[in-house]
């Protein structure tokens, strides 16, 4: 549905030039919400306004559906942006207007008659849950509200897409959840596809089905969040994992402190999907006779699929040990010896 | 004490009701096409200063570098220098109507200043968002840029109409009318202060009541 094609963006003149991005390829499918996450001037907010071009690449193509937009006059382009919402860290509303003014200000732009934007903005107020806020001015909102104006104004030309430039990232995380959860459901009822920068790793988990990490201007890891998510290849990746995971550090020096040999190993066991919510460490381990401590274990969820990580301590003898790893790995998704 | 050095019975009341009413006259006149000048003229600084494109930078000098010599121009230099120029315009270079060239010549550049300033207040986010939403350029101006900045446009409004009271004391200087011209005549020439200063206690008044209107209309639009 969108695709870039050889991306190039460089600031500058030609005394001084920084590139933002670099011969950046990327294909995001119908339907889909894909998170984009980097570090701060890793390039993706060029790369996210490059989509509606408000930034132009200096050179590479932006393809929405079968249009080639780099080519098009700004008067087409203005016409494309229309079937593209967009949604801002800092929501950008109106200071002047109300609420209802604001959700109606893409409508006016294209002159729509009064009773269609009286119809269709009392519906988006309704999808956000802002009905009784609608003659507020976006002062006398919390941010969680003014971004909930911001996506139904965002909403109100029927895109077919909603762009998201960190829009959660001025948010407590309690709002920040309500916001994403709207966010899911916009994709879910009215099909509409999303694309989404963040540097939260949070974030993607959430509600991403695609994820692709930027780092220096070019993505240097991408696919199904799952796969991403439990194996991370790139440095990048792994940073943001571990950034999420909050007791990193401590569990690195409480493994560090444990003596092990061969007959005590410490193990990290991935579960995802069904797997996640059944004994099959408790069976396994009734079986094969080795004994186990668990240092640290998560469940979560990564947007619907349930996935849980255990970090633990195997005692046994080393074929007992040998044994519980197989069956382990016959039926969850990973196991890595780490010490 | 005042009382007892300036006689107050020789001010001519009546003369000094006209001549109020040809300051507000002049003010009136000077002020709207100040604004029908000078607001283009500011969004067109605004517009060219943060354009890509190298034509509407060259505009943007050329115009920002017009505006700076007429601001830098003391107004009674640039007065009387343009009578040739208010004559054409308007048939004389006398009373009110001759002093209304002058005055929008002077306070134009200097509101566009202001308008050109209150529009970069403008969150940019909020430009961005407008353009993302597929608004055109003049749109941007017409639905964001103006209602967005419009408590800094009425202050700037304000702040050129206080001005311009005071220039067209000056423009008395060459025969403007008014109550600056009156000053002139009476208090200077003819060493009749009393006249003076009722003069000038009129004009502290139209100042005063003019910053209020401004003051409140101001408050009336900010919503931040």
């Amino acid at each position: 549905m969108i695709r870039l094609n050889q991306l190039t963006k460089t600031y500058g003149n030609k005394h001084k030039q920084t590139t933002a991005l670099q011969n950046l390829d990327l294909t995001i499918t119908q339907g889909e919400i894909f998170g984009i996450i980097g570090h701060s001037g890793a390039g993706k907010s060029t790369l996210l306004r490059s989509i509606n071009l408000l930034e132009r690449p200096t050179s590479g193509e932006v393809w929405f559906g079968d249009t080639n937009i780099t080519a098009l006059s700004e008067k087409e382009l203005q016409h494309v942006r229309r079937k593209m919402g967009m949604i801002f860290q800092h929501f950008n509303l109106l200071s002047s207007a109300t609420v209802y003014d604001n959700i109606a200000f893409p409508l006016r732009l294209v002159r729509t008659p009064k009773e269609e934007i009286e119809q269709k903005v009392s519906n988006l107020l309704k999808l956000v849950g802002l009905e009784e806020h609608r003659n507020k001015y976006p002062a006398q909102l919390s941010g969680g509200q003014k971004q909930r104006v911001g996506i139904a104004r965002a909403l109100a030309n029927d895109p077919q897409v909603l762009l998201c430039d960190e829009a959660t990232s001025a948010l407590d995380p309690q709002t920040t959840n309500s916001i994403l959860r709207l966010l899911l459901d916009i994709n879910k009822q009215l099909g509409i596809t999303i694309v989404l920068i963040t540097h939260e790793m949070h974030v993607i988990q959430t509600i991403c089905d695609r994820v692709a990490v930027i780092h220096d201007g070019n993505i240097v890891e991408q696919g199904p969040v799952t796969e991403v998510f439990l194996k991370p290849e790139h440095r990048v990746t792994r940073e943001f994992i571990r950034e999420e995971n909050e007791n990193a550090e401590l569990l690195d020096a409480i493994i560090e402190s444990l003596p092990t040999n061969d007959h005590a190993q410490v193990v990290k066991i991935n579960f995802l999907g069904t797997s996640t919510y059944e004994p099959i460490l408790s069976v396994i381990v009734q079986t094969t006779g080795v004994s186990f401590a668990i240092l640290q274990g998560t469940i979560a969820t990564m947007k619907d699929t349930p996935y849980g990580q255990l970090i633990v301590r195997f005692e046994g003898s080393q074929e007992a040990l040998e044994r519980t790893y197989r069956m382990i790995e016959s039926q969850v998704h990973e196991l890595e010896v780490i010490r | 004490m005042l009382s007892a050095a300036v006689d107050f019975s020789n001010v001519d009341w009546n003369e000094m009701g006209i001549a109020t009413w040809d300051t507000v006259r002049m003010l009136f006149f000077s002020t709207l096409f100040t604004m029908i000048i000078g607001l283009p003229l500011g969004i067109l600084l605004f517009m060219t200063s943060r354009s890509d494109s190298n034509g509407s930078r060259a505009l943007y000098s050329v115009l920002s570098l017009i505006v700076n010599i007429l601001r830098s121009v003391p107004f009674v230099i640039l007065m009387i220098s343009i009578i040739p120029f208010t004559k054409i315009v308007v048939g004389t270079s006398i009373g009110v109507i001759g002093s209304i060239p002058p005055l929008v010549i002077a306070a134009a550049p200097f509101f566009a200043r202001l308008v050109e300033t209150s529009l970069r207040e403008v969150d940019r986010g909020v430009i961005e968002a407008a353009t993302a939403m597929g608004a055109s350029k003049g749109q941007i101006v017409g639905k964001v840029l103006l209602p967005e900045s419009m408590p800094g446009l009425l202050a700037g409004i304000t702040i050129t109409t206080v001005t311009l009271v005071s220039y067209t004391a000056m423009s008395g200087l060459i025969g403007g009318g008014g109550l600056g011209d009156l000053a002139i005549r009476y208090g200077y020439q003819r060493y009749e202060p009393s006249v003076m200063i009722v003069s000038v206690i009129v004009l502290v008044v139209l100042v005063q009541l003019l910053q209020m209107l401004g003051d409140r209309l101001v408050l009336k639009f900010s919503k931040k």
